[in-house]
């Protein structure tokens, strides 16, 4: 059971409140592809991926990342109940998507560093701290169906 | 993993615009570690690690010299650190996980103070960097 102090869900929300889902989320899954490119390898649909250029250009990427992380929405809004949120979604990363799920470790630690360039003096250490916390949850959440 | 020349070129670019402040971050990647993993404080039994601790500042500093080392000679990397890589192996011998930690923290304070710099492609640049350290670092362990 997973426990989030008053502090840490302040932390969250006062930070998810200044988010643009779109940007953010289109600047993560970019830079997942630009900055570990093997994970380029489930993307073979998305057209050019190239070079980053052509990967921050792509719609599909940008179209892609803000799905991912409205999804993320979703999570915050049920801190208390990651596994239930995430079920439906852990089982279509297994069975149909076949994601290995270091692949979501990756990408928490890309959205972590997206979040510290946006915010900079106000990612501060207990703010990228229950940051972590979030994105290993949620990781684990998504992996958690696997089989 | 190999660094390319735009690599080196990145890396270095990174550093030369750190400058003097490379000791500070290096501090701060220590604070930011020991917040975000408490894991890795088994390391540092003896250091008092209250924010502020004049004792993880002299370690950041040590840490940031050794980056700037590394980057300076990053055409040999092993080279420039095989004393320091000798010592984690035989003496200090910190698991190999951690310094994924360590480099995940200090991408995060380079953004947090330097946000244009970080562009992806230096990013992906910095972040192998970062890792063909920890690479050479633990190369010795068995």
């Amino acid at each position: 059971m997973v426990h989030w102090t008053a502090e840490e869900k302040a932390l969250i929300a006062g930070l998810w409140g200044k988010v643009n889902v779109e940007e953010c989320g289109a600047e993560a899954l970019a830079r997942l592809l630009i900055v570990y490119p093997w994970t380029q390898r489930f993307f073979s649909d998305f057209g050019n991926l190239s070079s980053p250029t052509a990967i921050i250009g792509n719609p599909k990427v940008r179209a892609h990342g803000k799905k991912v992380l409205t999804s993320f929405g979703d999570a915050i809004k049920n801190l208390d109940n990651l596994k239930v949120t995430y079920s439906k979604l852990s089982e279509l990363h297994c069975d149909k998507l076949h994601v290995d799920p270091e692949n979501f470790r990756l990408l928490g630690d890309i959205l972590i560093i997206v979040l510290a360039a946006h915010f900079t003096k106000d990612f501060t250490p207990a703010c990228q701290a229950t940051w972590q916390k979030l994105v290993g949850l949620v990781a684990h959440a998504l992996a958690r169906k696997y089989h | 993993m190999v660094l390319s020349a735009s690599d080196k070129t990145n890396v270095k670019g990174v550093f030369g615009k750190i400058g003097g402040q490379a000791d500070a971050y290096g501090a701060e990647a220590l604070e930011r570690m020991f917040t975000t993993y408490p894991q890795t404080k088994t390391y540092f039994p003896h250091f008092d690690l209250a924010k502020g601790s004049a004792q993880v500042k002299g370690h950041g500093k040590k840490v940031a010299a050794a980056l700037v080392e590394a980057a300076n000679h990053i055409d040999d990397i092993a080279g420039a650190l095989s004393k320091l890589s000798d010592l984690h192996a035989q003496k200090l011998r910190v698991d190999p996980v951690n310094f994924k930690l360590l480099g995940q923290c200090f991408l995060v304070v380079v953004a947090s103070h330097n946000p244009a710099l970080l562009t992806p492609e230096v990013h992906a640049s910095l972040d192998k960097f970062l890792c063909a350290v920890g690479t050479v670092l633990t190369a010795k362990y068995r």
